[in-house]
């Protein structure tokens, strides 16, 4: 039963996250509503391991989540490490984009 | 029989996604021969995927489960015609781009600290999860080449460095990224409605719906199809041509390798005429709008980026084609053909447009007379290669949409028909409007700057392979079909 609800306010959790990635403007913004959609699908992903109790929880679901966890981290890091890279050219003029620093 | 059989299977699969990775890294460690270890190690690549095909020449389909775990923890590679033929056409282009970047990233490699620097690891990382994703064999593990792919392609969209190519590749991280939890959520729902991840039939039921409208969006999104295209032209047009030339000719082919596993394999019990029209609709108007675009692009890169729009919207044909009604193996053939005759051809074109863009310091259009005169070859094989991308014989392209078009009209389809035929009209269109520039006659030299002799070499041996493919097709379209899935859109799963 609480397997079940695990699975709904993860689901709700996915569909909220989509929603900010497409509708926040700020980039930030972005980044975390898509920490918040992997989280949805990694709370569902582990509500899924209910499913076999006997002997033990299926380990498959939470091998997913490991693993998506770590894709999570890499990709969070590199949208900001491309923000501050997009911040630092932005902000000066056009020709300084060859002279290093 | 003698030697080369001898060696597994199992270890030319390990082989094909092990020596980029090991290339990748010693590269991270030895910077300075990066350049030298990328041709080497794509050499290697190479003859790893050539020993897998002549295996499954021989033997048909090989696989290797990685360390002896079982799925489905364990992970399986599995060898079959499509993905040799996907691998091989990788390595070919991976093998020639990376000469020319040799080449090309040269004289910017010293001023950067680490920009054009990272073209090396980066492209040995987006190779091994290309290999990877080819060869895997459960939905779990092409989520994570999936990503590996993005996540690699976003960093090398980005190395340009100027405001124009970070803006494009983040947005494009954005996409990729929304596109791949959409399709984690949808493998999270075929497990809880099957309990395993291989690629075999979902029973028709709401969850399988649900996987399949969420896993299609994902992979519709990563593939640029109109109206999800928006991404791409800024990306590819923006980035160092060697860079524009692997993601346009190889990773949008990747997701859509992808979709077609899934819906030939996995989804196929659940799709109906309606659905398999849906793509074939949005295709259309892929192949009508991208042209269009293509047709009023003022710069030659963003020109060449929106005739990869679209033909990637031929791709996508070969869903109303093979799955409403029509025969599959066609269908299924033509399209694999199409990616190879695609890729080679627009691998070739943007090799060229990256000489174009040294030659001449710019890359606009209008100003571009005296290119034919004063660069011959890489206008020879932008011709080649536009002849292909046209789908004139006797190249590759051709071959791929007669494939396409004889599908079409002997499953009646003649609205699919037109489209096709229009579309390799306007295709001549967009490409003869950049030769009615370039073929201006100018008194004067107007180039900056002269080019090593390899870089035109590169895009002419593409363009020239383009051409290749189609007077080759019978052996290489019947490597393709080995191993092909046998369930149709009438098939109710089930093991072969």
């Amino acid at each position: 039963m609480s397997a079940l609800l695990y699975a709904v306010v993860g689901a709700v959790l996915f569909a909220l996250g989509l929603y900010g990635v497409v509708a926040a403007s700020p980039l930030l913004r972005k980044v975390l509503a898509f920490n918040i959609a992997g989280s949805g699908v990694f709370l569902f992903l582990v509500a899924m391991a209910d499913r076999v109790r006997v002997p033990f929880p299926d380990p498959v679901p939470q091998a997913m989540v490991l693993t998506g966890i770590v894709v999570a981290v890499s990709a969070t890091a590199l949208a900001l490490l491309l923000i501050c890279l997009l911040r630092e050219l932005s902000d000066r003029p056009r020709e300084a984009a060859d002279d290093g620093h | 029989m003698t030697g080369i059989e001898t060696i597994a299977a199992d270890v030319w699969i390990a082989a094909a996604v092990a020596s980029p990775l090991a290339a990748a890294c010693a590269m991270l460690v030895l910077r300075r021969w990066a350049a030298a270890l990328g041709v080497l190690g794509s050499l290697v690549i190479l003859g790893a995927v050539a020993g897998l095909a002549h295996q499954l020449l021989l033997l048909g389909p090989q696989q290797l489960v990685v360390g002896g775990w079982d799925p489905p923890l364990g992970i399986r590679l599995r060898a079959d015609g499509p993905a040799v033929g996907m691998a091989g056409i990788t390595g070919l282009i991976g093998l020639f781009v990376g000469i020319y970047a040799t080449a090309y990233l040269r004289p910017l490699a010293a001023s950067p600290p680490h920009g054009e620097r990272l073209f090396w690891p980066l492209w040995m990382f987006l190779w091994a999860g290309l290999n990877a994703l080819y060869l895997a064999d459960d939905l779990f593990n092409l989520y994570v080449t999936l990503e590996v792919v993005g996540l690699a392609s976003v960093g090398l969209a980005a190395l340009a460095r100027t405001a124009a190519a970070v803006a494009a590749a983040l947005r494009y991280l954005l996409v990729s990224l929304l596109g791949s939890l959409a399709y984690l959520m949808g493998v999270a729902l075929v497990y809880a409605a099957t309990g395993t991840l291989e690629l075999r039939g979902v029973a028709a039921a709401p969850v399988g719906y649900a996987a399949l409208a969420l896993m299609s969006a994902g992979l519709l999104m990563k593939t640029a199809l109109f109206p999800l295209h928006g991404w791409l032209p800024p990306a590819h047009a923006n980035a160092p041509a060697p860079v524009s030339a692997l993601l346009s000719a190889l990773v949008v082919k990747a997701s859509f390798y992808v979709m077609l596993r899934l819906w030939f394999e996995l989804f196929a019990p659940l799709i109906g005429p309606a659905t398999a029209h849906l793509p074939g609709v949005l295709a259309a108007a892929a192949i009508l709008w991208g042209s269009l675009q293509a047709l009023a692009a003022r710069r030659l890169k963003q020109l060449i980026a929106y005739s990869t729009v679209a033909q990637v919207g031929y791709l996508f044909l070969v869903f109303p084609l093979g799955l409403a009604g029509g025969s599959l193996r066609p269908a299924w053939g033509a399209v694999l053909f199409f990616i190879l005759a695609h890729a080679l051809a627009k691998a070739a074109v943007f090799l060229a447009a990256g000489n174009v863009l040294k030659a001449f310091g710019h890359d606009r259009i209008a100003d571009l007379g005296g290119a034919v005169q004063q660069l011959p070859v890489s206008m020879f094989a932008f011709a080649v290669a536009g002849v292909s991308l046209v789908g004139l014989p006797p190249s590759g392209g051709f071959i791929a949409k007669w494939l396409l078009l004889a599908a079409a009209l002997e499953a009646g389809r003649w609205g699919y028909a037109g489209v096709l035929v229009g579309g390799g009209l306007l295709a001549t269109a967009y490409i003869f409007r950049f030769f009615s520039h370039a073929f201006r006659f100018v008194p004067e030299s107007v180039l900056c700057c002269g080019l090593p002799r390899r870089m035109e070499g590169c895009a002419l041996l593409l363009a020239l392979g383009s051409m290749a493919l189609g007077l080759a097709a019978d052996p290489i379209l019947a490597l393709l079909q080995i191993g092909l899935p046998e369930t149709g859109a009438a098939g109710a799963g089930g093991a072969p």
